[in-house]
């Protein structure tokens, strides 16, 4: 949003400054309500998503200069719209003097359309672009905000912990290569789309999740990507409703955040789930993710995101009444180990046999996760296990495992909630 | 828009094989070729002599120095190309990875730089 609320038309007489604050306001709103779609129809037609934010920034700040002036135009997406699409074939035109008939065959897609009656939503086509299989797992999720949000390198590098140089680079690359290699923006085929459907859903996931790691709020970028995650999970579900797993990661996303405002308590420790205040939880959040949980379950298709989802709902739900419901649980764990042969479900399960069955049969559990080699150098394996050691009684390997997990944890909030633990092992 | 994909292979994998299972690699390349041609995507193949056979060129300070070998010296070598016109990416990649070279050595796709 190149240029949004910092321009000064220096009119200062009262009727001037209503119209000048008007065009502002319906601008930030078009801006709100049809960047996503405005962007990813451009994109589309022009195969150039660089191009096409590129115009559209160009639309933008020829609304803020002309608006306050000539009043708001009757259809303001279609004003943009005609005013983008103008730029982006200019834009063609001067890389190359004489473009190639197949650049102009490409932008055919953009020049046809009549923006006054509307033009196709390709946003879903925009999503399945980013997450092609194509493109570099790590700039996926980054490139959807860009996309899709209008998120810029820098605020996306702070939320995902990179530099701003590095992050605009990767970002650079990406669009460059959307754009010379061809990839095509597409609803895939029933075939590849199950497939292709994960790639969006992972991505879409990352976000969420590095707005998770973020607990205490402190940093409102990473906050807010949380937030713009579970925006893009709810534009998912609106484009493809028909698809299960895209409820499912709804309400996994809205489980999780439901309860951020729990997650520390008024010193900023870490409270770990079982211990959390559920009366800090948010309901209505919880109310949505349950619906979207049965939406998916309605389709009769299970899958990873679901049964993510469905766990959660089995704590926050068991929490708020009489207990968890350990042997629903496991079996849920059980099925996502069968699916994703994850070792993080399968630490996840053993910790849910221990309230099943003892310390004895989860400790047993994690005995055949060891064999993992990746679980070494992950903290929740060894505080897991530390955790049910302390509760068999063997409080020296408990100690030794917890000293493992404190080194490895970056949290500090979590780290000293881990060395308070550790400290009242008896000795 | 035409791809270029590029086949790189371990040369000593084909060198270990029978000549039976020879006969039956190159009968694999020759239905892929023709199925890239019945699809009207074809648009030129060739397949490379062997790596020891390569040698590379380099001009420093406007010296050219000649070197007996290939360029990268690593276990799978460039071992021949498909050009092939298709409408995108998607398209091009679904044509790799039917290429039998995906079975036993790596498949590149690049577009062409249309001039």
């Amino acid at each position: 949003m190149q240029g949004a609320g910092c321009a000064d038309f220096a009119i200062n007489t009262g009727s001037h400054r209503r119209v000048h604050e008007q065009a502002h306001n319906t601008l930030e709103t078009v801006v709100r309500n049809s960047r996503a779609k405005l962007v990813a129809f451009l994109a589309a037609g022009s195969g150039d998503l660089a191009a096409a934010e590129d115009a559209l920034s160009e639309a933008f700040a020829s609304a803020l200069s002309t608006w306050p002036q000539d009043g708001c135009p009757q259809n303001p997406e279609a004003w943009l719209l005609t005013v983008a699409r103008r730029k982006l074939i200019d834009a063609v035109r001067r890389q190359r003097e004489i473009p190639s008939s197949e650049e102009l065959e490409q932008l055919e897609g953009v020049m046809e359309v009549d923006a006054e009656n509307g033009f196709p939503d390709q946003r879903l086509a925009l999503l399945f672009a980013c997450a092609h299989p194509a493109i570099d797992p790590v700039v996926r999720a980054p490139l959807m905000l860009q996309a899709v949000l209008g998120l810029d390198a820098t605020q996306i590098a702070n939320a995902f912990l990179v530099s701003p140089a590095a992050m605009a680079q990767r970002l650079v690359r990406a669009k460059i290569k959307i754009r010379d290699a061809r990839i095509p923006f597409r609803v895939p085929d029933r075939c590849e789309l199950p497939e292709r459907l994960d790639a969006v859903l992972n991505a879409i996931y990352a976000c969420y999740a590095e707005g998770w790691a973020d607990a205490a709020g402190a940093d409102p970028v990473r906050m807010e990507l949380a937030t713009e995650a579970i925006f893009m999970g709810r534009l998912l579900v609106e484009l493809i409703p028909e698809e299960p797993e895209a409820w499912g990661l709804l309400a996994l996303m809205l489980f999780a955040e439901a309860r951020r405002p729990a997650r520390r308590n008024a010193r900023g420790e870490f409270v770990p789930l079982m211990q959390q205040d559920c009366g800090l939880w948010d309901r209505q959040m919880i109310a949505e993710g349950e619906a979207a949980l049965s939406r998916a379950s309605g389709a009769g298709m299970i899958g990873r995101f679901q049964l993510e989802a469905a766990i959660q709902s089995a704590h926050t739900d068991g929490l708020q009444r009489d207990g968890v419901d350990w042997s629903a649980v496991v079996r849920l764990y059980d099925a996502l180990v069968q699916l994703t042969g994850s070792p993080v479900a399968e630490i996840n399960r053993a910790m849910a046999l221990a309230e099943l069955e003892g310390p004895q049969a989860g400790l047993y559990a994690l005995e055949w996760v060891k064999t993992d080699k990746r679980v070494n150098g992950y903290q929740p394996y060894w505080a897991v296990r530390a955790s049910l050691l302390a509760r068999a009684g063997k409080n020296e390997q408990a100690r030794q495992a917890y000293e493992i997990a404190i080194g490895l944890e970056s949290d500090p909030a979590v780290r000293r909630y881990l060395q308070q633990l550790c400290g009242e092992l008896p000795e | 828009m035409q791809y270029l994909l590029t086949l790189y292979s371990d040369e000593a994998g084909w060198n270990n094989m029978s000549a039976e299972q020879q006969k039956q690699g190159v009968a694999a390349y020759a239905s892929y070729s023709e199925a890239l041609k019945n699809a009207g995507v074809y648009v030129g193949s060739n397949r490379l002599k062997p790596s020891t056979t390569a040698t590379t060129l380099r001009a420093t300070n406007g010296k050219t120095q000649v070197l007996d070998g290939p360029f990268a010296d690593s276990k799978e070598q460039l071992a021949g190309y498909y050009l092939i016109d298709v409408p995108d990416l998607d398209a091009a990649m679904s044509w790799a990875g039917r290429c039998p070279a995906v079975q036993h050595g790596i498949v590149e796709v690049r577009a062409i730089w249309s001039m």
